[in-house]
């Protein structure tokens, strides 16, 4: 654990690449093999089930550091961090500890199965033998919070100069659902332990964005010069659901979404045609709702997601259907080295042989001579429900993560509105003890409606005057809470606005972000509800999320 | 009930029976001034208070000013009412101010530590009944470290950048932070190079008679040669400036009270955050008002609200008061501070960059975005 401590340290004091990669090659060369897979696994989101749940370690906590609860709830918001605030609050260990990081993950998943005593036990008596950095790591993995300041790319690039292997590969072999448990570190570095896994997906081919600001938008002749001949992209809709990776292997079929979660049983529609499918067939596409053949907008989907079980209703209100835009294996084979076209016939042979086509969609390719015509059909994205339009180089091979120069998103211009700060809250890591979270209203006749939160959008100096603000003109507290004098003005962007019952103003907007601050405008300035609610996609149900 | 001796105006903390403020921050005819930094020394003042080794920094920072000053324990008596200074340990010259009329007693403590850190003269508990005192770090999660262990950390990571060839660049507050590092730099590693802004006050304390090390002033014409064989002792505000990119590469350490959270290391991005404060922590403040042996607690600045609830519980009687005390010298109080908008101009010969302020954030021009694409 002692070095697994130092080395969050050392990546947290540092923000150079190069001495992270260092830092990050210094730990896999010093370290047992099985705490090299350990620390894989928590630097890419694999953490250890949380065995007490988060009252309890704060309860135990609070009476380890001798406070009052509130005052360690008001230090939680000043640290940000529950894992930091803990490690804070708690006095110096008394002795000392020399398990491994394996030695305590295995004792975290063990703990889970004893009674509450037992537990508490456990757990105090750990928080006295580390010191506060290990204290702290200690509990990130236990409160299951666990997150680190380095790019799983930096991990992997670190981890191919130290094995040897490209990053790429290695990038493939830890994709997948394996615990650091049951995969070795020579299965990792062995290519023959790596293939065993027959639900393992690719990783995912990301698009670039082409980013445009509310002050310059990018002209037709801007993609000319950059992209160049027309002829050699292919352009389709950049559909908005959930990125999907489907798999056919030995019978056995898989999807998996980007986030790595294995998902096969949230989308039981999509099971007799991948079933259907040849083996040795992996797929990349677009899970969406539909009605009527149409796709329906995000939040139809994202109801249905966040449900344990899948009701009838549910199945009958919103089914899902793929949009497919990409085969990477076929045969058995993996064929990310083809290029794009070629690529692209292989998924039309597929879809043309599937029973299910109206399950099994393709993204159809949008016709185009010129960039000209191309923004004027991007113009038409709200209508076709798609978020804008994706650019592929023809030639391009599939690559991992997000690169530059083959894939490009070019979406449409967000939503905008201008509204007024009423709340504001502290935000976490980073922004912590900061009010950085802030609450947005626009007017309902001479009252101010809340209608969106967001958290992003500023610099940090801007984020420092309202913080500033903030902090000279609470009208109210509650709790983490403040209610502050209307006054600021910002302009609010969004990528979609449907109606909702769960929130007072009406409507729910889908990725609110701040554009920018109006400084320029007067809190009278800002818009109305009414002009929000123009906004409203005519074709936009509303599903009951309280039902 | 008699009248308080003395009272929280919009002026400053104000003593009626002796007509004269503590640290305010409006122009007043007689004010005495708990130490040097700008939130509680502030200009317009008709006459001035304060402790001996202030002198020459209020001299430099305020210019030409009616200035007495005293020794600690030396008493001053204004309209019958007994001032005297006490030492509190926040930077070289700072005093707790005791006022005392007719058997009340009160003591203003201005900015202050407990732990020693061998420049200034150490905070010194002193009774009273009324205890007005700051918070800035009142919250249990901020506890420092034995200052050797610091300066330890500090030392060696000075040292190890040199073997690597690196430049090594320490930040601190201009006056009480940066003699303290000065005076506790392991000087066998290197020289100390200085900022103009932390040389112009290291002038002053040595006019004072205070002794430091010895430090070289950067100029225009120090040979950057010269300055990598050593340490960059510079304040918060240079850093990201042009004036401080003529070094790079280097590694920057930052040292405050803030770097004890991670997230205020994070805003920071030092290279390496450096525990280090000239207030007292949770343990220092808790001490200190115990000492007293006070009736009554005033908290200025700081974590007022939950300190005070706090005091409150245990048995104290605690209130919050508004003063406009922490808000102006740079990065010893709150870092969330708008630090470009500064609401006081910089003292008469401070420039802090030779170009003017850093660059504002750029914005990405037509087709940057496309990137690689040929």
């Amino acid at each position: 654990m002692k070095a697994f401590a130092q080395l969050f340290l050392y990546l947290d004091e540092t923000n150079k690449t190069n001495e992270k990669v260092r830092r990050l090659k210094e730990y896999f060369n010093s370290v047992p093999d099985d705490d090299k897979m350990h620390m894989l696994a928590l630097f890419t989101d694999r953490r250890p089930k949380r065995p007490i749940n988060s009252t309890l370690v704060r309860t135990w906590a609070v009476e380890v550091s001798n406070i009052p609860a509130w005052l360690f709830e008001e230090s939680y918001h000043v640290v940000g961090d529950l894992a930091e605030t803990m490690s804070l609050l708690m006095p110096e260990n008394t002795s000392g500890s020399n398990k491994t990081l394996t030695q305590w993950v295995a004792e975290i998943n063990e703990i889970g199965t004893r009674n509450e005593e037992e537990r508490k036990l456990w757990l105090t008596e750990a928080w006295a033998m580390l010191d506060k950095q290990e204290r702290f790591v200690f509990n990130k993995i236990l409160t299951g919070s666990f997150r680190v300041g380095v790019s799983q790319n930096l991990v992997i690039k670190a981890l191919a100069e130290v094995t040897g292997i490209e990053a790429p590969t290695l990038t493939h072999r830890i994709m997948g659902s394996w615990m650091p448990e049951t995969y070795s570190y020579e299965q990792l570095i062995q290519a023959q332990g790596a293939a065993d896994d027959i639900s393992r997906p690719y990783p995912f081919f990301l698009a670039y964005p082409i980013q445009e600001t509310s002050e310059k938008r990018k002209a037709a002749a801007d993609l000319e010069d950059a992209l160049g001949e027309p002829q050699e992209w292919q352009a389709e809709w950049k559909w908005d659901g959930i990125r999907a990776q489907m798999i056919k292997r030995n019978g056995k079929i898989f999807i998996w979404s980007r986030g790595e979660d294995l998902s096969t049983e949230k989308f039981p529609e999509l099971h007799p045609f991948l079933n259907d499918l040849p083996d040795g067939t992996v797929l990349d596409g677009e899970i969406l709702s539909f009605s009527n053949g149409l796709p329906m907008p995000f939040n139809v989907l994202q109801t249905r997601i966040g449900r344990k079980n899948l009701s009838k209703k549910i199945l009958q209100e919103s089914p899902v259907a793929v949009i497919a835009y990409d085969c990477l294996e076929y045969g058995g084979e993996d064929i990310r080295t083809k290029t794009q076209a070629e690529r692209r016939v292989l998924l039309e042979q597929l879809q043309a042989g599937t029973e299910y086509p109206e399950i099994f969609r393709i993204s159809e390719l949008i016709k185009f001579d010129t960039w000209e015509e191309l923004e004027k059909v991007r113009e038409q994205s709200r209508a076709m429900i798609a978020e804008g339009i994706m650019l592929k180089r023809k030639k391009a091979t599939y690559q991992v993560g997000r690169r530059r120069g083959d894939w490009w998103k070019w979406k449409i211009d967000p939503l905008s509105i201008d509204a007024v700060m009423i709340y504001a809250q502290k935000g976490h890591g980073r922004r912590a003890d900061l009010y950085t979270d802030y609450t947005f209203a626009v007017w309902d006749g001479d009252k101010l409606v809340p209608f969106a939160k967001a958290y992003s959008g500023l610099t940090d100096q801007e984020i420092n005057k309202v913080d500033y603000f903030v902090k000279r003109n609470t009208l109210e507290k509650f709790g983490p809470v403040r209610t502050v004098k209307p006054e600021l003005v910002f302009e609010i962007g969004f990528e979609g606005i449907n109606k909702s019952t769960r929130h007072k103003s009406g409507i729910a907007l889908r990725f609110p972000r701040i554009l920018r601050w109006r400084h320029d405008k007067k809190k009278e300035e800002a818009d109305t509800l009414e002009t929000l609610k123009a906004l409203l996609d005519p074709i936009s149900p509303s599903p009951d999320e309280e039902a | 009930m008699a009248k308080p001796l003395l009272e929280f105006t919009d002026r400053g903390i104000y003593c009626e029976q002796g007509r004269f403020y503590i640290d305010p921050w409006k122009p007043v005819d007689d004010a005495v001034i708990t130490h040097a930094h700008a939130d509680h020394a502030y200009v317009g003042h008709k006459r001035y208070l304060a402790h001996h080794l202030s002198k020459e920094v209020l001299y430099y920072r305020l210019g030409e000013i009616s200035l007495q000053t005293v020794e600690y324990g030396e008493t001053v008596m204004k309209n019958g009412v007994e001032i005297c200074l006490f030492p509190a340990g926040h930077v070289i010259g700072s005093a707790q101010i005791r006022i005392s009329y007719k058997g009340e007693v009160w003591v203003v403590s201005g900015d202050y530590k407990t732990q020693e850190d061998g420049v200034s003269t150490p905070f010194e508990p002193v009774a009273c009944q009324h205890f007005i005192s700051e918070c800035t770090f009142g919250m249990p999660v901020y506890q420092w470290k034995e200052q050797a262990q610091i300066f330890n950390d500090i030392n060696s990571w000075w040292y190890s950048n040199q073997q690597q060839g690196l430049l090594t660049v320490i930040s601190g507050y201009s006056l009480g932070k940066a003699q303290r590092i000065l005076q506790n730099l392991d000087l066998s590693i290197g020289p100390v190079f200085t900022h103009g802004v932390i040389e112009n006050t290291n002038e002053a304390l040595r006019r004072n008679g205070v002794v430091l090390n010895p430090t070289t002033r950067i100029t225009a014409d120090t040979p950057k040669d010269e300055v990598r064989k050593g340490i960059i002792l510079a304040p918060p505000s240079a850093i990201g400036t042009p004036w401080i990119r003529k070094f790079a590469p280097f590694s920057f350490g930052y040292c405050s009270g803030w770097m004890a959270l991670r997230g205020a290391k994070r805003r920071r991005a030092a290279d390496r955050g450096f525990v280090l404060s000239d207030h007292a922590d949770w343990d220092g403040l808790m001490s200190a008002i115990d000492a007293t042996g006070c009736e009554k607690v005033y908290l200025t600045h700081g974590y007022t609200a939950s300190f005070t609830r706090y005091l409150n519980e245990i048995g104290f009687d605690a209130r919050e008061v508004h003063t406009l005390y922490g808000e102006e010298e740079e990065e010893e109080t709150h870092p969330n501070l708008p630090n470009n908008t500064p609401s006081k101009s910089p003292p008469k010969g401070e420039t802090l960059t030779e170009n003017g302020k850093p660059s504002d954030r750029q914005v990405s021009p037509l087709g940057e975005d496309l990137g690689g694409v040929k």
